[in-house]
């Protein structure tokens, strides 16, 4: 499950500026008195549209970070990794379809929501459009892409928005599983023949610097942090967060005798934290805006599990429609 | 599809275990009750956490509004003689 800081692209700051300002102080104090907010409690119109974007933005992630993992579902080693795998997609679903409930509880439909995926108008987490090739990229995203998006996460749990932070305990209760069968992948593969911790090693080059990019631009180049801060939506920096990642994975590479892409990488004793090499936010830039090696693909596949699932969409309706038509006739009848 | 084809959202209600009551969950989409109850097996329950689910469609639920949650529940307030604290029983008097 996995979240990303993208939220880049805000509406203009003029907007909500007119907002009656004894409203907003209102609600000010009642998130600074970490008080939820509820979908029917007033709320500025920032707060609602910062809100939908971030949400959906994170559903779709879900959504679409089904299929870089579904891709090994055919083809995992045993029939207990196969069922690990379908189990761990089936919860991305699942969490997908949280947020897009979540976001739902804003005024905005599903259908809506869809919509902006499927015509590329909605962001998602770059971190999806990277492929793979291999059966340990299915043990580098459980462990490492999993485990960034836990550190997002947990923080969620306690967000201003009742409805999201309570899709997100659901979500974080679930999304353990995803790290630590990923990193048991890893564990497998690192304890195995050479050739199995060589590949285990370079999906770890793979996939180390974009889950670093999965805590989102560095806090100078961040915009909208500020306001998602003071309305108690993010609580830490991505910055922050990101170091955080860092200093835990560092020694969980170690445990498995791989060495993390890094030649900057190292421990700093006065900071007690790890330094590490400059992030590529170009090649970042680059997959937002739909260039990443996979963006295409993903999309294709979205698009074309929406269109090839509308007949079954429209029977189960017009089913629903038969028995509802016969119950009344009966109905009638007696 | 036309607008109103759509599958329509039902809140779902699920029972814990055995002696608890039923909890809002969440909601979801679906066509009709019977798939709503499947929908909420598949997205709600996946881990055992529930034996009993209700679900109803949204638009059945009549909720009170928060802007009037004062006027609603301010009569209650000045109340406190239904709290059995209130009274003040001297200490002689055992099992009350």
């Amino acid at each position: 499950m996995y979240t990303q800081g993208l939220d880049v692209q805000g509406a203009s700051a003029a907007e909500g500026a007119k907002e009656a300002c004894a409203s907003d102080e209102r609600f000010q104090a009642r998130v600074d008195a970490e008080e939820k907010i509820e979908p029917k409690d007033w709320m500025p119109a920032r707060y609602r549209s910062t809100l939908v974007r971030q949400i959906s933005q994170h559903a779709h992630s879900e959504i679409v970070g089904m299929l870089p993992e579904g891709n090994w579902i055919t083809r995992a080693p045993t029939l207990l990794r196969k069922s690990i795998l379908i189990a761990k997609v089936q919860d991305e679903a699942g969490h997908g379809a949280y947020l897009y409930s979540a976001a739902e509880t804003l005024g905005v439909s599903r259908d809506q929501l869809i919509d902006q995926l499927l015509s590329g108008k909605a962001k998602y987490s770059s971190i999806f459009n990277y492929p793979t090739p291999t059966w340990a990229d299915v043990g580098a995203i459980g462990w490492l892409v999993d485990g960034a998006a836990i550190m997002n996460q947990i923080p969620l749990c306690r967000c201003s928005y009742g409805p999201y932070a309570r899709a997100m305990v659901r979500v974080c209760r679930e999304e353990s599983f995803h790290q630590r069968q990923g990193y048991d992948i890893m564990l497998q593969l690192a304890r195995g023949t050479a050739e199995q911790k060589c590949m285990a090693q370079e999906a770890l080059n793979r996939w180390w610097w974009p889950a670093l990019m999965m805590f989102g631009p560095p806090d100078a180049a961040s915009t909208h942090g500020t306001e998602s801060h003071r309305w108690k939506i993010k609580r830490f920096s991505n910055d922050e967060l990101r170091q955080k990642f860092v200093d835990f994975t560092v020694p969980q590479a170690e445990f498995l005798g791989l060495t993390l892409p890094d030649p900057k990488l190292r421990w700093n004793e006065a900071e007690q934290r790890h330094e590490f090499g400059a992030i590529d936010w170009d090649e970042f830039d680059r997959v937002l805006k739909g260039h990443g090696p996979c963006n295409a693909e993903r999309l294709a596949a979205r698009r074309n599990a929406h269109t090839e699932g509308a007949w079954v969409r429209e029977a189960a309706m017009a089913y629903a429609d038969k028995q509802r038509a016969r119950a009344l006739r009966i109905g009638e009848a007696r | 599809m036309n607008e109103n084809r759509h599958w329509p959202l039902y809140e779902v209600f699920v029972r814990a275990r055995g002696g608890l009551d039923h909890k809002h969950v969440g909601s979801l989409h679906a066509a009709d009750a019977r798939m709503a109850i499947d929908h909420a097996r598949d997205l709600y329950t996946r881990r055992e956490e529930g034996v009993s689910i209700w679900v109803v469609r949204s638009t059945d639920i009549t909720a009170s509004d928060p802007r009037e949650a004062d006027s609603l529940f301010e009569p209650a307030r000045d109340k406190i003689y239904r709290h059995p604290t209130f009274y003040d029983i001297p200490d002689e008097v055992k099992t009350l």
